[in-house]
């Protein structure tokens, strides 16, 4: 433990002197392409630092079983767990982004909050409860519950790893962009610093530590967007009539910002859209982790009723941010790169774009100690999540690749768990390699392939497995991999990459999201190859689902908490 | 335990249980798609009706329409927990006494 301390110490010192008096120096040389240091925005952020890393070895002292590392010994609570999904769903991207888009595009930006808010219902009818009862650390677990171990656990890793990746990149990168405009940190120490905190946060203190950071920075993070659309609010006498009425007048748009916009061009990309939003949820590996961490089917209900609750009233509030940033920012010349004739682009030109929109909204209606808080747990917000990616991604590795398919159950579990850590050690490094090699790439539409990917690959591997008797390994294999693959190359020959990130002239694939086709594919994918499989092992496999079906609704011979 | 598992399959407590439950919870799953979707359905094809103004407001039909969907969300998952509180968990029990 001694060695865990100074590490911490050593590393948090290193790292971070290391990174600001670089930003001092160049600070001082570049000037306008970095803002300046922000000494309360860094003193805030060190000292949520400081206490994410007390936790962390809280944590680590706690952490004694794979149960512990993996699920936190089932002894989160369900309205802490509601907390920790909200956490994990409130991302830098839903928060900054969705506000960003709102002070664009005014109505627009709701159409996406509500596509990602829809989701949880779907997870809580159908999902969380039988996730619970039939599964114990990760969705493989549930997946591969009554098919062959080999072929399912490998399908379900390698949807696990290729939605933490591409989401992970995109973090990554928008982490080391923010944090540079933020704090003033140059891009490649704030994608190393980010890298390691979630290594140390994620193999010390496993998911003890990774629930908690993630349920305090839910709580600041709340904390502070109710503050801001409070202050909004308070402007306008709490009328929204009045708030709507002066974006009306201000924003360029006008009345086009009531009304839904371009966002949503044809009806195929808006089903297509509407489904990756909704059923992605239900398929992604760190949120799907989550309702292991609770006792039971009954906490793990309650989780998803507190996380619908808490990210419908988030997103509400970024909805009032959004506005708020409009009526409060675009008559300021001060937050807008301003032309030498004194104009400016009131949406194009705010300073550090469009996504800045909260940020500079904090300024406005707090003052630099609020915009110090609100950088802060921006900052915070990209650590907690990266932290829950990493940790799928190792569990992935771990539980699934290593102990089921190639040790083939025979491993010590204080073996599995220590490979555990040495993947998100691996995976760290990975992260901070990639988020590093796509600085300048355009990265936005990989939030969009990892939903892609989670609804058509884990989603239909997932619920066919658990409802449908007849779904059989070869099915599940076949379909599921034809539904990662087809989404993959669908989103790759697309016009965002095809044609925007490319630069070839007309895309192969005519729409950006590719979910109506691919997730089509692997449902009849998954039910073809399973009816057409006549082998005994498929019969087997029919023949165990009657035991399957019998724990899935009843929770009898689940996986129980640990009494801590 | 595979004494248990034909056991309880047999149960009509366990057969009524997973037939109201697997009922309600498509049925609420129906509900939100059918919300979801048809939100979506009256973006892709009359998205007029939203950017109607109310009275004599700038506040659009498609404010309050939005806050509905997001509302609903909430109130779907809340009638489902409330139900499997009251309902489904004491059958539950009622099923895995009788397996002790």
């Amino acid at each position: 433990m001694r060695a865990l301390n100074s590490l911490f110490a050593g590393l948090g010192l290193l790292l971070i002197a290391a990174g600001f008096c670089d930003a001092f120096a160049a600070g001082a040389v570049e000037g306008g392409t970095r803002q300046g240091l922000n000494v309360t925005a860094i003193i805030m952020f060190f000292i949520f630092v400081a206490a994410t890393l007390g936790i962390t070895k809280w944590a680590a002292n706690r952490t004694k079983s794979a149960a512990d590392f993996y699920a936190a010994g089932g002894g989160i609570t369900g309205f802490q767990n509601g907390l920790a999904i909200a956490g994990d769903y409130m991302s830098a991207a839903s928060f900054l982004g969705i506000s960003g888009l709102v002070f664009a595009t005014g109505f627009d930006g709701l159409i996406y909050s509500v596509g990602w808010l829809v989701g949880w219902p779907i997870v809580l009818f159908l999902i969380a409860e039988r996730l619970r009862n039939l599964g114990k650390y990760t969705f493989a677990d549930v997946a591969a519950f009554r098919l062959e171990q080999t072929p399912i656990r490998t399908l379900a890793a390698t949807g696990t790893l290729t939605v933490v990746a591409f989401y992970l990149i995109a973090q990554m990168v928008g982490a080391g962009k923010l944090i540079e405009l933020l704090f003033g940190l140059p891009y490649l120490y704030a994608v190393i610093l980010v890298g390691a905190l979630m290594i140390v946060y994620v193999a010390f203190g496993g998911m003890v530590a990774t629930t908690w950071v993630q349920i305090i920075k839910a709580g600041l993070l709340l904390a502070g967007a109710t503050f801001m659309a409070f202050m909004v609010l308070a402007t306008f006498g709490f009328s929204t009539e009045a708030m709507f009425r002066a974006a009306v007048d201000i924003q360029p748009k006008h009345a086009a910002i009531m009304a839904p916009g371009g966002l949503v061009s044809d009806p195929i990309s808006a089903i297509s859209l509407g489904l990756a939003l909704m059923f992605g949820t239900a398929g992604l590996p760190h949120i799907l982790m989550r309702f292991f961490t609770v006792a039971d089917a009954k906490a793990a209900r309650k989780s998803v009723f507190y996380a619908t609750g808490f990210i419908g009233y988030f997103y509400i509030l970024t909805f009032i941010i959004g506005f708020g940033a409009i009526t409060l920012l675009m008559n300021d010349p001060s937050y807008f790169k301003v032309a030498a004739d004194g104009t400016y682009n009131k949406i194009t030109d705010l300073l550090g774009g469009t996504n800045m929109a909260a940020i500079h909204l904090a300024n406005a209606v707090g003052g630099s100690l609020f915009l110090g808080f609100i950088s802060a747990v921006a900052f915070a917000t990209i650590l907690a999540v990266v932290a829950g990616l990493t940790l799928a991604g190792a569990s992935a590795v771990s539980h699934d690749l290593y102990a089921s398919v190639i040790a083939k159950g025979k491993v010590a579990e204080d073996k599995e768990v220590r490979l555990s850590k040495f993947a998100a050690i691996v995976i760290g490094i990975v992260a901070i390699m990639l988020g590093y090699i796509f600085e300048n790439q355009n990265v936005a539409f990989m939030v969009g392939l990892a939903f892609a990917v989670a609804a058509s690959c884990n989603f239909p591997v997932l619920l066919m497995s658990i409802f449908w008797k007849g779904t059989t390994s070869r099915g599940a294999l076949l379909g599921g991999f034809l539904g990662l693959i087809s989404a993959v190359a669908m989103v790759v020959l697309s016009p965002a990459v095809w044609v925007k990130t490319f630069g070839f002239k007309a895309a192969l694939f005519p729409y950006d999201n590719p979910a109506l086709f691919s997730m089509t594919i692997a449902f009849v994918g998954i039910w073809l190859f399973s009816k057409i499989d006549a082998s005994a092992r498929a019969r087997a496999e029919r023949d165990a689902f009657e035991a399957q079906y019998v724990r899935s609704e009843t929770g009898i011979g689940a996986a129980e908490a640990l009494a801590h | 335990m595979g004494d248990k598992v034909s056991y309880i399959r047999r149960d009509p407590v366990f057969q009524e249980l997973v037939k109201k439950r697997t009922r309600f919870a498509w049925q609420l799953s129906a509900a939100m798609l059918v919300i979801y979707f048809g939100f979506i359905a009256i973006i892709a094809f009359a998205p007029k009706v939203l950017a109607t103004p109310i009275g004599n407001g700038v506040t659009t039909v498609g404010i309050p329409v939005g806050l509905f969907v997001i509302a609903s969300a909430f109130v779907l998952t809340g009638l489902y927990v409330h139900r499997a509180n009251s309902e489904f968990d004491p059958m539950t029990r009622e099923i895995m006494e009788k397996v002790k």
